[in-house]
């Protein structure tokens, strides 16, 4: 009896131990962000202070990462999911030996890794004039995330049933609409999780901005951050990890409103069938 | 107009419906992403360089780039640290990890659950360079890690400088555990009670059942996971260069640090187009391969 009881807590413990594992460097950038004079070691501030946010917040360069990131990160994120939509639907609904072609490209494109082809992008943005363009590092932005929209978005329609649809025409409804006032709002928990997925892989992407863009006032809050923290040294970690805080808020939030679906979204790159 | 000749024209109708619906992506994928992959195989034989004259005289030099990559001597330090960090971080720590907690999260009381995922997701949702400055903290001289140990009466250690490759190795299991722990918990998820049940009537062991029984039944997961982890940790660059910037001297240098150091800051664009088709043709081959896996699931 005893024994099972021991034996049983054996995982919590180990899951706990882990849990407390990643919980601490993490914690370090929580705390430190309430401290002005925090340094790299996690130590209870003497007393708590907004002082960081106010400073960072008050920052019209980190301002404009902030600004500039929003802008590209939201633009790329709805361009995604209309071209994605719009390329997964003939995908789903038609029944094309192409299709099923088409579909496995998709899949091999989510696997290529983006840093490879970054010299020669680099490379084609000179010659097409589009380096420090910032609706040019959309667009590239753009077209490394849809290969998984448009898988992840072929899944989704797959789940939506053809005969609802195909009710909604018999009732003289035309094939935009029934793609609007049927698929989409059945669609919703779908598209809500490929625009978390391609909004939390440019956002937090490093690689591409650092590379096609140069002027400050451009540059989103990724490469900033990590200007700013080359520029002010080892002395303003307090407000390294405030800003670090502030730009993960929207991720955040995200997460927060589609942990259910997450899974799902994860889940349909190691199987077909979502 | 006979039935089939109908038939014809619907199926010919939907060829074109779905060509035009499926315009924009094809421009936008041909343009930046598929041509640029062509680029690299055509470029890494030229002599092209960022700027000055051979930037507009690019002239054709076979296989010198390749040559010379394969000549450097830094070469084999890079690959040795590429496929450190790739088994280490990618598939010991990650997937080892990943399945660990998600095998012991099973029926487990659903918040703790959630608590447990919800520490590992964060890694994945933490933007890499945030990433980089908290394990940068964490191992610095007087970062929070030399704190504990000197808790215990434990002389401080520099770690970024002495296991530079383990920190960045550590850091990245953090970012990227998340990715296997989800697709083991789906898969495992997916094991009837009823089998395992079964063999613990015909009493199997506990290792036994794990290796007879659970991980034969997982194992389209697992290679799928295998691939999708080994690509993305091929790729990663913010993380590293963030946190050491491939140093101290070359010593977390992987192929994507190389790359970019080669072509971005030595200016040796052919050289560095050399690398990203190294990089390119590991990316292709594994991708085709999961293609595959993923089909015969199917």
């Amino acid at each position: 009896m005893r024994r099972s009881t021991v034996r049983r807590a054996i995982p919590y413990i180990i899951l706990t131990a882990i849990a407390i594992a990643f919980l601490l460097p993490l914690a370090w950038l929580v705390v430190s962000s309430f401290n002005p004079g925090a340094s790299t070691a996690l130590v209870l501030p003497e007393k708590i202070s907004a002082q960081n946010y106010r400073e960072v917040l008050g920052n019209p360069k980190i301002q404009s990462g902030f600004r500039s990131s929003i802008l590209i990160s939201v633009t790329q994120t709805c361009i995604v999911l209309v071209v994605a939509f719009l390329a997964a639907y003939p995908l789903s609904r038609y029944n094309l030996k192409a299709a099923q072609k088409i579909s496995m490209s998709m899949l091999f494109l989510t696997s290529i890794p983006i840093t490879a082809v970054m010299v020669p992008v680099y490379q084609m943005f000179i010659q097409m004039h589009l380096v420090d363009s910032v609706p040019g590092t959309i667009v590239f932005l753009t077209a490394s995330g849809l290969p998984y929209a448009i898988w992840m978005t072929k899944n989704f329609l797959d789940g939506v049933a053809v005969e609802l649809e195909e009710a909604a025409w018999i009732d003289g409804a035309s094939a935009i609409q029934g793609m609007l006032k049927v698929v989409m709002p059945l669609m919703m928990p779908g598209v809500f999780t490929v625009a978390m997925f391609t909004f939390v892989g440019s956002w937090g992407n490093f690689f591409v901005p650092f590379i096609l863009l140069q002027s400050t006032g451009k540059l989103p809050a990724s490469v900033n951050i990590y200007r700013f923290f080359g520029e002010h040294g080892a002395v303003a970690y307090g407000q390294l990890c405030a800003y670090s805080i502030i730009y993960m808020i929207p991720v955040f939030i995200l997460y927060f409103f589609s942990q259910n679906y997450m899974s799902k979204g994860f889940v349909m790159t190691g199987a077909s069938k979502g | 107009m006979t039935l089939s000749a109908m038939e014809a024209r619907k199926q010919k109708n939907k060829y074109i419906k779905t060509a035009f619906f499926f315009l924009p992506a094809l421009l936008i994928l041909g343009i930046f992403f598929v041509g640029p992959m062509l680029l690299t195989v055509l470029y890494s034989l030229t002599n092209i360089s960022l700027t000055g004259a051979a930037a507009q005289a690019m002239e054709f030099v076979g296989f010198r780039n390749f040559v010379e990559v394969f000549k450097d001597p830094k070469l084999g330090t890079v690959l040795w640290n590429t496929f450190l960090f790739l088994f280490f971080s990618g598939i010991i720590g990650q997937q080892v990890l990943g399945f660990l907690v998600a095998s012991l999260m099973k029926k487990k009381r659903p918040l703790f659950r959630k608590f447990v995922g919800f520490t590992i997701i964060f890694g994945w949702v933490t933007p890499e360079v945030v990433a980089a400055f908290m394990f940068g903290a964490l191992f610095a001289d007087n970062g929070t890690l030399n704190k504990i140990l000197g808790l215990f009466g434990i002389t401080p250690v520099s770690w970024v400088f002495t296991f530079p490759m383990t920190c960045v190795i550590i850091a990245n299991i953090w970012k990227g555990s998340a990715y296997s722990m989800m697709m083991f918990q789906a898969a495992l998820d997916n094991i009837s009670d009823d089998v395992l049940e079964a063999a613990r009537i015909d009493g199997a062991s506990g290792p036994q059942i794990l290796t007879r029984i659970t991980l034969p039944m997982i194992k389209g997961t697992m290679a799928t996971t295998f691939i999708v982890v080994t690509l993305s940790t091929l790729g990663a660059f913010g993380l590293i260069y963030a946190m050491t910037g491939g140093g101290p001297a070359i010593r977390t240098t992987t192929l994507s640090i190389y790359m970019y150091q080669k072509a971005f800051v030595a200016y040796q664009i052919g050289y560095g187009m050399a690398i990203a088709l190294i990089i390119l043709a590991i990316g292709v081959i594994l991708s085709l391969v999961y293609v595959r896996l993923i089909r015969a699931n199917d």
